[in-house]
């Protein structure tokens, strides 16, 4: 089954030729859904008789390098279209394909009547083959080339409606943004690929990983390459600092957040350091610089989505957040316990996008949270499904939030610090309170709208489909690893765990076995994390008015939180102004039209004046050809000759 | 570069001879022009007009299809001088290459190449 | 006088096919008439019999005629190459010649006998057949350049072409004959087996020198390139897009050939004359290109900026560089027989609609057209993933690789400028707004044939070990 881990890869490609060439003239939408639908379905169909059979073989044979074609050879330079088949990028592969394809499905309801329908599921498909090539390939040269095409697909499908208004400008802006941004997070992974080169002579995970197993732990170079890699992934995985594009990127339409901005593109950043665990392992610092960043992220981006108002900005926020987490856990080194929340938060995340577009889309494309309501009635199943993502992602007991959320938390404990896990713990209470706040604010309570506008109604069939499963998914996603301290068997670490050992190895972490202190820390997380439920859902659906007076209250803090801390501002103030400034007074006024106008139009000059000389050379003339000939003649024979 | 003296000395020699026989008819020789003398052809016929006159491309169609037969006869000679040694091969051969212009010549006899009018 | 042996006729069967079918397209020429059609597909099927032979042939690796010619690998590698040239040049003359009402069989003929001289040319292993094999493409290119006997530009290419190859020849002939005084022996497999002695008579490194300038000529690097614009600007458009492609790939495969002789030995004059030209190529190739308005003469200085940038690849006399060479010619002769099919397209009589202008507004007007000719000028400027892009990152490493790196940034440099000229076309097609609103009538043959072009060039583009592989048992 292997050897046709590149299939996987193809029939998104395919879906994506045929929509993008005949897309426009299938007037069709059910067709040209479907296609593009069952070209991700298919892929998910054969990763997933690979992942049967990986299961079914003996650890040591599970990893499998299929080469395509050699792609690059020049002298010790040599780079294959090749794709590495083991237990990490198989995970990944499902997660992307299935989420995938059931956020296809759903975008067949909610795209209906688009003009550009068929521009959109060619986007889709071209993510999803971008994507495969990033978590498929075998080395870091195809790696990056996903890593790419997921960036310009995430600027493309963010800025799919391009007339239409976001906030200050258009969405176009809203791309730009987030292009721009990701772009100097990969000038990161870029560098990191030279140094990488550099110090291995190949870019081949084989003979990178191989190697590197012969360093000792604190070479500065791997604090170099790891530090590199990771500000490639606070691009791609919205951290601190390079966040600030995830929430503006809910410009596009909503499958695309779901999607792009919550299940997949985004954790691209945990994948690559996951699979380059050896070389973290190897960088302690870079270790705890990631560990930090992660854990303030989750915390900062929880208390900006406290106060939010725009549905998909909460769940941006929230997206930010919960990538903090993941990031948390590989700064301490547990990679599996990362990626289960990678998945984990693949369901529930993507749950909740898709019934935020539901409701949007219910609404009439209203987005404020103040302006909903008493949904519930409208809309059960959507309430429904939205309400157990949000019991997930709060991470309430023996839901699939709950035990990877909780595996990050201990961990962080275990082998990080107790502050660590203090805020973290915070930051889940944080996370609880504004779910709840949201689903208060949309689904119960007074309904806000204007009933002559807008008349909710529940979703079409295909967009519950994808709820209801991703609900499915959301609630028992978790039992593939309950940790041993509840009597359970962790069959997810189990699985991933040979990935990583060569970085455990290096990392050689203490060894825990106090249960009593597990299972209390965990009863402390539930209880905050309950509390901060109670407090969300009682506060907004019978007390709104103690939010008022809070915000009243502390209204330092809470402009604070609405304006995001600033950051938007802070940025503009202190990059992108001076940039901007530097740009428009020097290198536009002085260095742009002076500079390089005058010695274009220079050049310009001097070309067309020698060209109206040498023209004279050029005279049609046979006979004066023939004495150029000659001279060439003489030169070449005199040089020849007198040598 | 030794081997090529000779060949230098050589080149000297002739360009010497040259200009000595021209300077030395100058000094030598009388010296009596007159009309009939200076004439073009001394005892021929005087030219009528213009030598550059303008020839029908017929001319040029046969002499060029002329040279090209005619060298195809050359290519007889040697053959002919070796036919015992190159035996049925080369009757074979220069069966295949007459065959080749055959096919030629029938394609100017039918696009009228040869015919004057 | 000893028989032929099989592997003769084996090895010259691409020759002997293709000269057979001429003869007969010839016959049916000349006693049918209207049989331009007829002598089309006699003449395609010719080209598919030596393709067959050719690629029959590729696994042998050996000598004909007494190591005269050479059989299989590089000869059919090559062979392949211009046969599939001269068939989509066929394919892009048909209707091209149908509209401008000059659609006569000696067309296809002609085409077929430059076939001949090309595939000589690839499997030439003795200077002897190289010269045989020059004569033969140059010669019907001559007639072909002035095929529109009626026109007065075609009859200027036509003759310049002739008068110029004519002197170049004499170069040629000359080199070949110092080398046979130096070596006494025209054949490439017994100099080689000489070497270094030879080396030490100067009369033999400037026999080379002279047989340079010959090959200079016909894949026309700088200062012996004078002839290409006027040549490429006045010949029927198939027939420039035929020598381009075509008659360029074959001078390359006999040029490195050749000179793989006596750059195996390395020598440092030779490298530096080689690389001189090469720069000087690039530049004034590159330079002249910038100042064009009409496409043909564009196209034609970026023939001779191209040539410099495969001349690298001679210099740098490393394995990398052969292959590059040969890569480039593949990918060079499908973008060009691309933009010129869309050139042959475009263009109305009398030579009307070739320059920029004419192209403004493409992108609305026939946006499928459009795309595809931004494809061709990506992948001659070298724009990943286009084929472009993969030959010139072999040729430069190469220079890199043989310690030349001047001669590598000089290419980076001079392609630079390129992109100007290049890009233009993509800029009066998608930002000007159209002119002229003349319908534009796309004969299925030609924009078939684009179509494959440019499903080309992607395909080697991205997947370029497909040519590689097969390198890999010929160099």
């Amino acid at each position: 089954m292997y050897s046709f881990a590149p299939l996987i890869v193809l029939f998104p490609l395919l879906g994506f030729l045929i929509n993008g060439f005949f897309g426009r003239k299938i007037k069709n939408e059910t067709l040209v859904g479907s296609i593009g639908t069952l070209a991700v379905a298919s892929s998910f169909v054969v990763a997933l008789l690979i992942f049967v059979e990986m299961v079914g073989s003996p650890v040591e044979e599970r990893k499998h390098i299929v080469t395509l074609f050699q792609w690059i050879a020049a002298g010790s330079f040599s780079v294959n279209v090749a794709f590495q088949v083991d237990q990490l990028s198989i995970l990944m592969t499902l997660i992307v394909t299935g989420v995938g394809s059931l956020i296809h499905l759903y975008s067949i309801g909610y795209m209906h009547g688009d003009a550009g329908f068929w521009r959109f599921f060619t986007y889709l498909n071209l993510f999803i083959f971008a994507m495969l090539n990033l978590v498929l390939a075998d080395n870091y040269l195809l790696m990056f080339l996903g890593w790419e095409g997921v960036g310009l697909c995430s600027y493309l499908l963010i800025g799919f409606w391009y007339d239409r208004n976001f906030e200050k400008g258009t969405t176009g802006d809203a791309a730009k943004k987030a292009f721009i941004v990701n772009r100097i997070g990969d000038f990161g992974f870029l560098l990191a690929m030279f140094l990488i080169f550099n110090t291995f002579g190949s870019l081949t995970y084989e003979s990178v990983f191989a190697q590197a197993a012969g360093f000792s732990p604190g070479v500065s170079v791997m604090f170099w390459i790891t530090l590199l890699m990771f500000v490639g992934a606070t691009g791609k995985s919205a951290q601190i600092p390079l966040y600030v594009w995830l929430p503006d990127a809910m410009a596009g339409p909503t499958p695309v957040s779901a999607l792009i901005h919550a299940a997949t593109m985004v954790t691209a950043g945990i994948y690559m350091a996951a699979r380059s665990s050896i070389l973290f392992s190897l960088a302690p610092a870079t270790m705890e610089i990631v560990a930090v960043v992660g854990l303030l992220t989750a915390f900062f981006a929880g208390t900006i989505g406290l106060v939010q108002n725009d549905i998909k900005k909460v769940l941006a926020y929230s997206t930010v957040s919960q990538l903090g987490y993941m990031f948390l856990a590989v700064g301490v080194g547990a990679f599996t316990a990362g990626l289960f929340h990678v998945m984990t938060h693949a369901f529930f995340k993507a749950l909740l996008f898709l019934g935020s577009g539901a409701v949007i889309h219910a609404m009439h494309d209203e987005q404020d949270i103040q302006k909903m309501g008493g949904l519930q009635k409208y809309m059960p199943w959507t309430f429904r499904t939205f309400v157990i993502g949000s019991f997930a992602i709060s991470g309430f007991p023996l839901l699939s939030g709950f035990f990877s959320k909780d595996e990050i938390l201990w961990k962080s404990f275990a082998d990080g610090a107790p502050w660590m896990w203090v805020i973290a713990a915070l930051a889940a209470g944080v996370t609880a309170f504004y779910m709840f706040r949201l689903v208060s604010l949309t689904f119960l309570g007074k309904e806000r709208f204007d009933h002559h506008h807008v008349h909710p109604h529940e979703a079409p069939k295909t967009m519950l489909i994808p709820l209801l499963i991703l609900a499915l998914f959301s609630i028992i996603g978790g039992y593939v690893g309950i940790p041993h301290v509840l009597g359970g068997h962790n069959y997810f670490e189990e699985f991933l765990e040979p990935v990583f050992a060569g970085a455990n190895a290096k990392m050689m972490l203490p060894m825990h076995d106090s249960a009593a202190l597990e299972l209390g820390l965990m009863a402390v997380s539930v209880a905050v994390g309950l509390l901060g439920m109670f407090a969300g859902w009682k506060i907004f659906t019978e007390k709104p008015e103690i939010a008022e007076n809070t915000a009243k209250k502390f209204s330092g803090l809470h402009k604070l939180l609405w304006n995001k801390y600033f950051v938007d501002e802070a940025y503009d103030a202190v990059i992108v102004n001076p940039i901007k400034q530097t740009s428009d007074k020097f290198l536009w006024k002085i260095f742009d039209v002076k500079i390089i106008d005058n010695t274009l139009n220079f050049s310009a000059k001097f070309v067309e004046a020698t060209s109206n000389i040498l023209r004279r050379i050029q005279t049609g003339v046979v006979q004066s050809y023939a004495v150029i000939f000659v001279a060439g003649i003489l030169f070449i024979l005199g040089y020849l000759i007198v040598w | 570069m030794q081997s090529y003296i000779p060949i230098f000395l050589m080149i000297g020699v002739s360009a010497f001879l040259g200009i000595v026989f021209l300077v030395l008819q100058r000094f030598l020789g009388p010296h009596r022009p007159n009309p009939e003398k200076l004439s073009t052809y001394e005892s021929g016929m005087p030219p009528v007009k213009s030598a550059r006159e303008r020839f029908s491309v017929k001319y040029y169609m046969v002499a060029v299809l002329f040279i090209l037969f005619d060298i195809e006869v050359i290519f007889l000679y040697p053959w002919a001088v070796n036919f015992r040694a190159l035996g049925l091969f080369g009757y074979v051969e220069m069966i295949l290459f007459i065959l080749i212009l055959l096919v030629g010549y029938l394609y100017i006899l039918k696009k009228g190449a040869l015919q004057w009018d | 006088m000893e028989f032929f042996s099989p592997t003769d006729l084996l090895g010259s069967s691409p020759i002997l096919a293709l000269g057979l079918f001429s003869l007969i397209a010839l016959l049916v020429n000349a006693f049918l008439k209207n049989s331009a059609g007829m002598v089309f597909y006699v003449s395609a099927v010719g080209i598919f019999v030596a393709i067959g032979c050719s690629i029959y042939t590729f696994p042998m690796n050996a000598t004909a005629f007494s190591d005269m010619l050479l059989v299989g690998g590089y000869a059919s590698f090559f062979s392949v190459l211009f046969l599939v040239i001269a068939l989509f040049s066929m394919f892009i003359a048909k209707p091209y010649l149908e509209r401008e009402q000059y659609h006569y069989g000696e067309y296809y003929v002609l085409i077929l006998l430059a076939t001949i001289g090309m595939v000589m040319l690839a499997s030439s292993a003795d200077l002897i057949t190289a010269f045989l094999g020059i004569e033969m493409m140059s010669v019907s290119f001559y007639v072909l350049a002035g095929y529109f006997r009626g026109k007065l530009s075609s009859n200027e290419s036509a003759l310049k072409y002739f008068l110029l190859g004519a002197f170049a020849t004499g170069f040629l002939l000359y080199g070949i004959a110092l080398i046979y005084g130096t070596t006494g022996t025209t054949n490439l497999l017994r100099i080689v087996t000489m070497y270094p002695q030879p080396f030490n008579d100067p009369l033999h490194i400037i026999g080379w020198g002279l047989i340079l300038i010959g090959f200079g000529f016909k894949v026309a690097a700088v200062p012996f390139h004078m002839w290409v614009p006027d040549v490429y600007e006045g010949a029927p458009t198939p027939v420039t897009a035929f020598m381009s492609t075509g008659g360029k790939a074959a001078a390359f495969s006999v040029f490195l050939m050749t000179f793989s002789v006596p750059m195996s030995m390395r020598d440092e004059r030779l490298m530096t004359v080689l690389a001189v030209l090469a720069a000087a190529s690039m530049l004034l190739g590159n330079w002249f290109g910038l100042s064009q308005t009409n496409l043909k003469r564009m196209l034609a200085y970026s023939s001779i900026a191209h040539a410099g940038y495969m001349i690298i690849g001679i210099a740098s006399a490393t394995p990398m560089g052969q292959q590059g060479i040969a890569f480039y010619l593949v990918s060079y002769a499908l973008t060009n027989l691309g933009a010129f099919g869309i050139i042959a397209m475009m263009e109305k009589e009398n030579g009307g609609n070739l320059n920029y202008e004419d192209y403004a507004g493409l992108g609305k007007r026939k946006p499928a057209l459009a795309a595809l000719l931004a494809m061709f000028m990506f992948s001659l400027t070298g724009i990943p993933p286009f084929a472009g892009f993969i030959g010139k990152y072999y040729l430069f490493a190469s220079a890199v690789q043989s310690h030349m790196t001047w001669l590598a940034i000089f290419g980076v440099i001079t392609s630079l400028f390129s992109t100007y000229y290049y890009l233009r076309i993509i800029v009066y097609m998608y930002f000007k707004e159209a002119t002229n609103h003349e319908e534009i009538k796309l004969p299925g043959l030609t924009f078939a044939t684009v179509i494959l072009c440019g499903a080309g060039i992607v395909l080697f583009g991205i997947v370029p070990s497909l040519i590689f592989d097969l390198m890999k048992s010929i160099f």
